[in-house]
């Protein structure tokens, strides 16, 4: 008995594997990773914008796959083996919490290219990608210090993971570029997609006196929020213009879908490396929706410092960097900080009241 | 001509044993219009759901990986239920049990002191899920305080407890800030007993057990104890079972078997102590204990079923391109059906109209 079911297990897996390789042989199997719904409207609706991008420009040579909803728990491990092993070829996996099981999938599934987003781990067959989001963060600084009448801010930050961090001190750099006496308050909510938590700190920011709102997490609760209130904020990874028509001062927007397509073609061509990217306004990974809900002058002078940023007039992380206690921050990039500083920020800037978390 | 539900003079056996298979039968039904509905075929979707899981030896072993936590929680939880005894905060003792489990494996970092660790960890995971469970029932003991609400609020302070420890002082130092620990060591881990999957240890601790509280319920006093203390609490005080006693033994064994799970999630799949170790396995497990009917037996079925439905919607995902809400819309309507058809064993359907003709 115990052979038989052997034998027809055996017999099951040769099947299915005939069938992978038909598949495969057709055309390029390319799986993705997200975190959130594909309706979150924020970080994994772009990934998802992104993947029908992607399948409008190749969608006669590839043939996608999502899994969403995918815990960054036990269960993201399993999900990436089940993409390596039904076929695909190319596997994005679209959050920071999954570098580690991405890693491991990896070592098992050597023919296999893996693109891990945010993350810093690499190996031969697994690169990673990530966006320079602070660029665009400065620029929201920039408008923000113009909006204000209160003079305060409100930050709705997830993690005070380094990326969150260095959103913070770049938005404040830019504030104080325009007014040296900003004030911005933080409130953590220790997720990335919670609608109702997301709102409740909206909430309690504005009550606080905050008329600029700014957020680093996925849904646009924080908008619909301002939109109520009569108050501006800002569309984070999407435009967000349809929830806040009078309220969203621009958006930072994620655009993935160039680099989706670029890695893509390589692998069909056969010239897919591992690499770090790291881009920016410049290689519009990042991009800002229209300037809106503002006065003339203030669009004019948030063009401005887009344009700056992206011939590099701009730096936003210029030295002198002064952290919290007024000294400057060693400035290990010659006349700005250097990405390592940048991906593992671990202070506030100066002007930044609250104490840093966890430290 | 409306519908009535009549009680029935003793229970329906033929029906007891018809109900699942019944519930079973219409959960097809009922999805396989969904599918039509969606465009797909519903033979080829049922077939990806319920029998390409089981024709594969990896996806064998990631049901039993994904249903071992889950039915282990329930298999303690069946006996507070069948005590009367309503424990609904078994999410917070697996958290809990992951803590004080993880705590070994936090301060041993890096120094490999031997495979006795593991042990060391898994019986302190079941002594901080059960000291954990002893709260509410002291409370309940004592004061007289209702099980249900203290044990579920629990849950909410276990997981902020979680939640400082990884972002404070457990914090991985190398980690950049994010909220986890460092990798447990390789002596820190739950060996895996099969190449090439994630198969546990943990597993065959979940089968002993299912049979252990077999035994127990079905061979010895204290499982006649908790049975007559269920069903008949006055009986159960003539006949000097104390039911105070019960409620703190009860609490203490579905604690213990939390935590173990918790523990031994974090030892073996997941490898690390995080937010989002348990998605929800603490509630998942007390409908899997009610699918079960409260025996052993029918929750090893009932939460291999469930893990099978989550590795199935999985594959549907890739395969079929079938949305992962129609997985989770699939999980509810089963369990209503079950529920619903479980009625019938004792009460009768039976239409006024008809019967005031005859009569």
């Amino acid at each position: 008995m115990k052979k038989l079911l052997m034998t027809a297990a055996a017999a099951a897996l040769a099947l299915a594997a005939t069938a992978m390789n038909a598949s495969a042989a057709d055309k390029l199997k390319v799986g993705f990773i997200y975190l959130g719904p594909v309706g979150d409207l924020g970080w994994t609706y772009m990934h998802e914008v992104a993947r029908q991008a992607l399948v409008k420009e190749l969608g006669d040579k590839i043939e996608t796959t999502y899994l969403e909803n995918v815990n960054e728990g036990p269960d993201s491990e399993r999900s990436i083996v089940q993409l390596a092993r039904t076929g695909h070829q190319l596997i994005f996996t679209t959050s920071f919490g999954y570098m580690d099981p991405t890693v491991k999938v990896a070592k098992q599934f050597p023919k296999v290219k893996f693109e891990h987003a945010t993350g810093y781990k690499r190996a031969e067959n697994l690169g990673t990608y990530s966006g320079r989001f602070y660029e665009g963060r400065y620029i929201q600084g920039v408008i923000a210090a113009k909006m204000s009448k209160t003079g305060t801010l409100g930050y709705i930050g997830s993690f005070p993971i380094p990326e969150v961090i260095s959103g913070i001190n770049a938005t404040m750099l830019g504030a104080q570029s325009v007014n040296p006496n900003i004030k911005v308050k933080i409130i953590w909510v220790n997720t990335w997609f919670d609608p109702g938590k997301e709102a409740d700190a909206a909430k309690a920011l504005a009550d606080q006196g905050a008329d600029v709102l700014m957020q680093h997490t996925d849904s646009p609760a924080a908008m619909q929020v301002a939109q109520q209130r009569g108050i501006y904020a800002f569309g984070q990874d999407s435009d967000m213009i349809k929830f806040g028509p009078k309220s969203q001062l621009t958006a930072i927007v994620n655009n993935w879908g160039p680099y989706y397509i670029k890695q893509t073609k390589a692998v069909l061509a056969g010239t897919w490396k591992s690499e770090d990217t790291w881009d920016g306004l410049k290689e519009k990974m990042v991009v800002m929706a229209p300037y809106t809900n503002m006065p003339d002058d203030v669009k004019a002078l948030a063009q401005k410092t887009e344009a700056g940023i992206i011939d590099g007039s701009i730096v936003p992380f210029k030295c002198p960097v002064l952290g919290q206690d007024g000294k400057p921050i060693e400035c290990k990039g010659g006349t700005h900080l250097d990405a390592g500083q940048i991906l593992g920020m671990n202070f506030y800037v100066k002007g930044v009241d609250e104490k840093f978390p966890s430290k | 001509m409306p519908l009535v539900l009549e009680k029935r003079a003793e229970r329906s056996a033929f029906i007891a044993i018809a109900s699942p298979l019944l519930a079973i039968a219409l959960t097809l039904l009922t999805m396989s219009i969904l599918l039509l509905a969606l465009g797909k075929n519903p033979l080829a979707a049922l077939y990806v759901y319920f029998v390409e899981p089981l024709t594969d030896p990896y996806t064998l072993m990631e049901i039993a990986v994904k249903a071992s936590p889950i039915v282990m929680i329930a298999i303690g939880l069946s006996l507070c239920y069948l005590a009367n005894v309503w424990n609904i905060g078994a999410e917070g003792q697996f958290l809990m049990g992951a803590v004080t489990g993880s705590y070994l494996a936090v301060v041993t970092n890096g120094s490999d002191v031997g495979h006795w660790l593991v042990i060391v960890m898994l019986i302190l995971g079941a002594i901080g899920g059960a000291l954990w469970a002893l709260i509410p029932a002291i409370c309940r003991v004592r004061f007289g305080a209702n099980e249900i609400l203290t044990s579920l609020m629990l849950v909410y302070v276990a997981d902020l407890i979680m939640d400082y420890l990884v972002r404070g002082p457990w914090r991985d130092p190398k980690g950049l800030n994010f909220p986890t620990t460092a990798a447990f060591d390789p002596s820190a881990t739950v060996p895996v007993i099969l190449d090439g999957g994630r198969l546990h240890a943990g597993v065959i601790i979940t089968l002993a057990v299912v049979v252990i509280a077999a035994v127990l319920l079905g061979r010895t006093i204290k499982g006649f104890e908790i049975r007559v203390v269920g069903a008949a609490p006055r009986a159960a005080r003539f006949a000097g079972f104390k039911s105070d006693r019960l409620v703190i033994f009860t609490f203490l064994i579905s604690g213990a078997l939390a935590g173990l799970a918790g523990i031994i999630e974090v030892a073996g799949p997941v490898g690390v102590l995080q937010p989002g170790i348990s998605p929800g396995y603490g509630f998942t497990a007390i409908i899997v204990a009610f699918l079960g009917r409260l025996n052993p037996l029918g929750i090893l079925i009932a939460g291999l079923f469930l893990a099978l439905t989550f590795i199935g919607g999985e594959g549907a995902q890739i395969s079929m391109k079938i949305p992962l809400d129609l997985t989770k819309v699939f999980q509810g309507v089963l369990l209503f059906y079950v529920l619903a058809c479980d009625s019938l064993i004792l009460y009768r359907i039976r239409l006024i109209g008809s019967q005031q003709k005859t009569a």
